[in-house]
């Protein structure tokens, strides 16, 4: 550590103003940041002190997603020898699916990570760390087959389009990874939806159908049994099967503090009442699904615990975030139900509410000054 | 003498001005942001927008020389509808013209070689400049909006057409070039209007990255 710490120091220079790499400023401190934390601290005003800055907070995410991300590595393995009726080892399923998977983690990050490097060398200021996170997050919801150049074109087009025009980490109206996500969906649409995809090098006599695409064709007899669809072991978008792991990804964000649980919160309530509501009208089978079922299936759980309560591109005011949450939950439900084209609402749902997380709390700030200033006539009069 | 003295002449440096200043810095679409609806609806392949920015040349070409001509004449009060009179018959006749001539085009374009009546540039470039100079600077400036507007849309035009059909003017370039066998796809977001959109975005993007005086002010 020591001597990693003195061997910076000593190449420092080189990076600063006049030095011999001064283009390579925003490269240097992207390093030195992303080892140590930085000794820089404000000295003007009264601040909280805590350990936590940015790259610490992206990289407590990615330590969440990494269950997800593990057992999604198995599944693609375990998916693909049950669909060609092999019986293989544990191990063997988990070097399958990492030669899956793997892959298109690297081509995620490497796409990504070289366009906000040049961008920021470019406009001279510091590497964002929002990478980090979208850079794990794009792999874990795309299929398993999907072809690696896709994957760096939706990348770029994450990056550039989605957050780099409007300013880079922070500034961006739509979540990064799913703004990828729905760049594929509409671009390559027989890449990411329909039965084919799904299961790695699926051979043609097997059904691949994910439990959404049976339930929108009113097959909900085809269905898994719900503590397959919790646990996971069902054909899907590679991290986003365990409902489970997902959960338990959930607790670590909100130990730290770094999700919401307002949105949370809310978002598993509005999945959970408009599913309900569609139990009570029941007017197709696909209406009749269970609200728990609901939760689990397709990306609900992954959705509301990664990308809803992404803290850039979520509502800010704290009863912003519980009509954001609850809009986004129910859009979903509704979107998957009423809409056989498009059978993962919860992309759709989330971006749409991403777009409209400004107004409202536009509307909540106008509603508390309202508020105050009524109780202000009020204490005049 | 005198005469002579105050006769311009045909292509001065004034008069070179409006035929390109429209072209860049004044561009209609990707400046004044005007006429955006047509650059989405007909874009999605590369003939219809240079059918379409043609057509728009001419129509604007003529309209600016006859309402600059009859300036004089029209009365203030009902100028707007004389405008569009004019505009109507001129768009009524390359109507024809594509029916008669290029009937496939013609039927891609469908309700929006009429909707040219409405486009905003036109009724903008005849209030703002035919209604008040002469014929002939007048007829520079509606070529030059007209071409302003159509270069964008014949930019974008391409674009959409070779990522989104795999196509340059209906020939399979990509298909030549091989990049099918090699897993490449078409992009089906290029069809789809929004992507127009993120293409004069991004053409808008370059624009002020290389004029940096367009870039307006944070409010």
């Amino acid at each position: 550590m020591k001597a990693l710490r003195n061997y910076l120091d000593k190449i420092k220079p080189q990076f600063e103003k006049g030095g011999k790499f001064e283009k390579l400023h925003s490269t240097f401190e992207a390093f030195e940041t992303f080892l140590f934390v930085p000794n820089t601290t404000t000295s003007q005003g009264s601040h909280i002190r805590d350990a936590m800055d940015m790259k610490r907070t992206m990289i407590m995410v990615v330590i969440a997603l990494i269950p997800t991300l593990l057992f999604g590595i198995w599944n693609v393995g375990y998916q693909h020898f049950l669909a060609i009726g092999e019986d293989v080892g544990f191990w063997q399923m988990v070097g399958y699916g990492a030669i899956k998977v793997l892959p298109i983690v690297i081509v995620s990050y490497v796409t990504g990570l070289a366009i906000e490097f040049g961008f920021a060398q470019s406009r001279g200021h510091e590497v964002n760390e929002g990478f980090l996170v979208s850079g794990m997050l794009i792999p874990l919801i795309l299929p398993p087959d999907i072809p690696l150049w896709m994957v760096a074109v939706a990348t770029a087009f994450a990056v550039i389009i989605g957050k780099e025009v409007f300013g880079g980490t922070g500034m961006n109206i739509l979540n990064p990874a799913l703004t990828a996500r729905a760049f594929l969906f509409f671009a390559y649409p027989q890449d990411i939806s329909g039965d084919k995809v799904w299961i790695a090098d699926k051979p043609d006599t097997f059904s691949g159908a994910t439990p959404l695409a049976n339930a929108a064709l009113g097959n909900t007899d085809a269905l898994p049994s719900f503590s397959d669809t919790f646990f996971g072991f069902i054909p899907g978008s590679i991290g986003e099967t365990s409902t489970f792991l997902v959960l338990i990804g959930a607790i670590i964000l909100l130990a730290t503090g770094i999700g919401s649980a307002r949105i949370l919160l809310s978002v598993f309530v509005g999945g959970l009442v408009m599913s309900l509501i569609f139990n009570l009208w029941g007017a197709n089978e696909y209406m009749m699904i269970q609200p728990h079922m609901q939760i689990a299936m397709g990306g609900f759980a992954f959705g509301a615990v990664y990308m809803a309560t992404d803290p850039v591109t979520a509502s800010q005011t704290h009863r912003g975030k519980y009509i954001y949450g609850f809009l986004v939950g129910l859009l979903a439900i509704l979107f998957r139900v009423f809409n056989p084209a498009y059978p993962e609402g919860m992309m759709l749902a989330i971006l749409l509410m991403n777009v409209f997380a400004p107004l409202i709390d536009h509307y909540v700030v106008e509603g508390n000054i309202k508020r105050r200033l009524a109780r202000l006539e009020k204490a005049k009069a | 003498m005198s005469d002579k003295k105050e006769r311009e002449p045909l292509f001065s440096v004034k008069n070179r001005k409006l035929l390109s200043t429209p072209l860049n810095k004044e561009n209609p679409i990707t400046v004044q942001v005007l006429g955006i609806c047509s650059a989405l609806a007909i874009t999605v392949k590369l003939e219809p927008s240079v059918v379409m920015a043609l057509s728009v040349v001419a129509v604007m070409g003529v309209s600016n020389v006859v309402i600059s001509v009859l300036r004089k004449a029209i009365p203030p009060r009902i100028r707007i509808i004389v405008q569009l009179t004019v505009i109507a018959s001129l768009v009524v006749l390359v109507d024809e013209v594509l029916s008669a001539f290029m009937y496939d085009v013609s039927k891609q374009l469908s309700v929006f070689v009429g909707l040219i009546i409405t486009n905003c540039i036109i009724m903008g470039r005849l209030e703002a400049f035919a209604s008040s100079n002469k014929a002939w600077p007048s007829f520079l400036d509606g070529i030059g909006n007209a071409a302003g507007y159509g270069w964008i849309l014949i930019v974008v035009g391409f674009f959409r057409e070779l990522l989104g059909s795999g196509e340059v003017w209906g020939y399979p370039v990509m298909e030549w070039i091989g990049l099918y066998d090699i897993g490449y796809k078409d992009n089906g977001l290029m069809i789809l209007p929004p992507m127009a959109l993120i293409i004069v975005g991004v053409i808008i993007w370059i624009q002020r990255a290389k004029n940096r005086d367009l870039i307006e002010e944070n409010q």
